[in-house]
């Protein structure tokens, strides 16, 4: 499913003292089954941008393009709402209910399907995100950090939406979670075409993951592209507040000292590739 | 050099209330002693233990069996508690939990008020405090007007007016983006080189961790490595299998050494990085 997004901008408090302009003039197209990555510090916009993709806010002016539909006229959101998914921030915080079951059943329940839809829709949900069927009777509570992060993305893909919207759902664990949690939405993007939107402070997590990334500055998209083409632009990120992943540094550096190697390498396998293709190179001279 | 902090044979079991079977040791027989004016990093992944040793540092628990001493004071002797906490300051993960009042300076002057310290002495301990963490002109701002990172400077000025030998940091950065996190560890190391306040940072970053004087790894309950960062992150295998990380740098050298390259493993920073491939020009 795409997402076109044409010049929008949102006001918050529009017409009193608390006006603030949170987003201008933004544009950008999402293609089907891209997987894409937002980074920017905190302010720049992105919690506020990601809110308009299923209408939870509307832009004070543009519009929003969705699988063909404009969300910004359109009055009854609910199909949008169903096929557009958002993980919140430590979204561990809105379970509620007595059983990690009953908790994440409570969107498909209130789709109006039958009781087998959504006990499928349940395990197959428990299942993507790793966790155990048979704790589905324990209370979200008893779980572990990690884990109930989990049942929290388990509640929104057991809604089947076809564009999952994550803000940064590894704040906060520890480097296995991380990474175990980031290996299913790797998973869930590949297996069931999902387009997927992650919003993260982790460079690295980004460079790893995404096809494209946009880069949100004070309310503007101030870069969009590839990993390897935005993550050439060391100074202007670095003068936004963000940065590029250690490696590129580490690249950036040695090619400074005059060591021939690509100037967009992303990842540590690549970084040992060429490095040893230079050591050996020099080696063999 | 004295030791601010000394534990021994820490063991602390949690108890579920109602549930006698449900008995978790979570700290196992440590001994650790802390030099003063050290920077000390703690990691480990969740429920190692990290968070439940850093509570037993100010006396928020004290250990179910053997004992904790804070600047020689046994945390158990309930008539030391309030020199104890004074001595090790916390701050904590969220710093929207940690602020109470509607002003910073008020904020700051929180804890000395308790102490029924004179109003003048307060005034300088405030204003050193939000220097010290780099936000004196902000001092009239109400917090919610601050970014993360600004917060949780405030929440660590606010420990620093108590004039503590000793802060403990428990995943101060986790809910910060990169620029807070840089403000914050900045501040940290600032305190530490230039006020000689001996620092205990727990965190799940291992580029801070690699800033640190000393590394401790807990895993289990117990210590899993203990050294300083060159000693610690060049246990790479020893590191992924507890399901932690080391920085990008020190992974390549890792994998690096496995291709046959004679390179040392305990390189941790960029620079090292390009030293060591720069002398094969």
């Amino acid at each position: 499913m795409s997402i076109q997004v044409e010049n929008i901008s949102f006001v918050y408090n529009e017409g009193t003292p608390f006006e603030s302009v949170a987003l201008k003039d933004v544009s950008f197209t999402i293609d089907d089954n891209e997987f894409v990555g937002i980074i920017g510090h905190t302010g720049s916009g992105k919690s506020t941008l990601i809110q308009h993709l299923n209408g939870l806010l509307k832009p004070t002016s543009g519009r929003i393009i969705v699988n063909g539909i404009d969300i910004t006229t359109k009055k009854d959101l609910k199909d949008i709402r169903k096929e557009v998914g958002i993980v919140f921030q430590y979204p561990e915080h809105q379970l509620f209910e007595e059983t990690i079951y009953k908790d994440i059943a409570f969107g498909p329940s209130n789709l109006g399907l039958s009781d087998d839809e959504i006990e499928k829709r349940v395990y197959d949900a428990m299942r993507i995100v790793g966790l155990d069927i048979k704790i589905k009777d324990m209370s979200p509570f008893e779980l572990s950090g990690g884990e109930r992060r989990r049942v929290a993305i388990a509640g929104v893909l057991s809604m089947m939406p076809k564009i999952l919207i994550l803000d940064e759902p590894t704040a906060g664990l520890d480097p296995k979670g991380r990474d175990e949690i980031l290996h299913q939405i790797k998973q869930i993007h590949q297996m069931y075409n999902m387009t997927t939107i992650l919003v993260s402070h982790s460079m690295e997590d980004i460079a790893k993951l995404v096809n494209k990334i946009i880069v949100m500055h004070e309310g503007k998209v101030s870069l969009i592209g590839a990993p390897k083409e935005v993550f050439k632009h060391v100074e202007e990120l670095e003068k936004i507040g963000l940065g590029v992943p250690q490696i590129t540094y580490l690249v950036r550096e040695l090619r400074k000292n005059g060591i021939d190697l690509p100037d967009d390498v992303l990842t540590v396998d690549e970084a040992k590739k060429y490095i040893l293709e230079y050591l050996r190179g020099v080696d063999n001279a | 050099m004295g030791k601010i902090i000394m534990t021994k044979d820490l063991t602390f079991v949690y108890e579920a209330e109602s549930n006698d079977s449900s008995k978790k040791i979570v700290l196992n027989s440590l001994n650790i002693d802390i030099d003063e004016g050290k920077f000390v990093a703690i990691i480990g992944h969740n429920g190692s233990g990290k968070s439940t040793l850093a509570k037993h540092f100010n006396a928020l628990l004290v250990p179910t069996e053997g004992d904790v001493y804070i600047n020689g004071m046994n945390t158990k002797d309930t008539s030391h508690l309030w020199d104890i906490r004074q001595t090790a300051g916390m701050v904590f993960q969220n710093p929207d939990n940690q602020l109470v009042a509607t002003i910073v300076e008020e904020d700051v002057a929180f804890g000395p008020e308790n102490l029924g310290i004179d109003p003048k002495e307060i005034r300088e301990r405030v204003d050193f405090a939000l220097n010290a963490v780099d936000m004196y002109k902000y001092r009239e701002f109400a917090p919610h007007m601050l970014s993360g990172g600004q917060k949780q400077r405030i929440a660590i000025a606010g420990v620093i007016a108590m004039r503590p030998q000793c802060i403990i940091l428990d995943e101060p950065t986790a809910m910060l983006d990169p620029k807070g996190r840089k403000e914050v560890i900045k501040t940290v190391q600032k305190l530490n080189k230039e006020n000689g306040i001996t620092i205990i940072l727990i965190t799940h970053f291992m580029e801070e961790a690699v800033l640190a004087d000393r590394v401790i790894v807990m895993d289990n309950g117990k210590i899993a490595l203990d050294g300083t960062p060159k000693d610690v992150f060049k246990e790479v295998k020893i590191l992924k299998d507890l399901g932690l990380d080391v920085p990008q740098v020190t992974e390549l050298a890792y994998k690096l050494k496995q291709e046959g390259i004679d390179i040392p493993t305990e390189i941790l920073t960029v620079d090292e990085m390009v030293r060591f491939i720069c002398q094969y020009k």
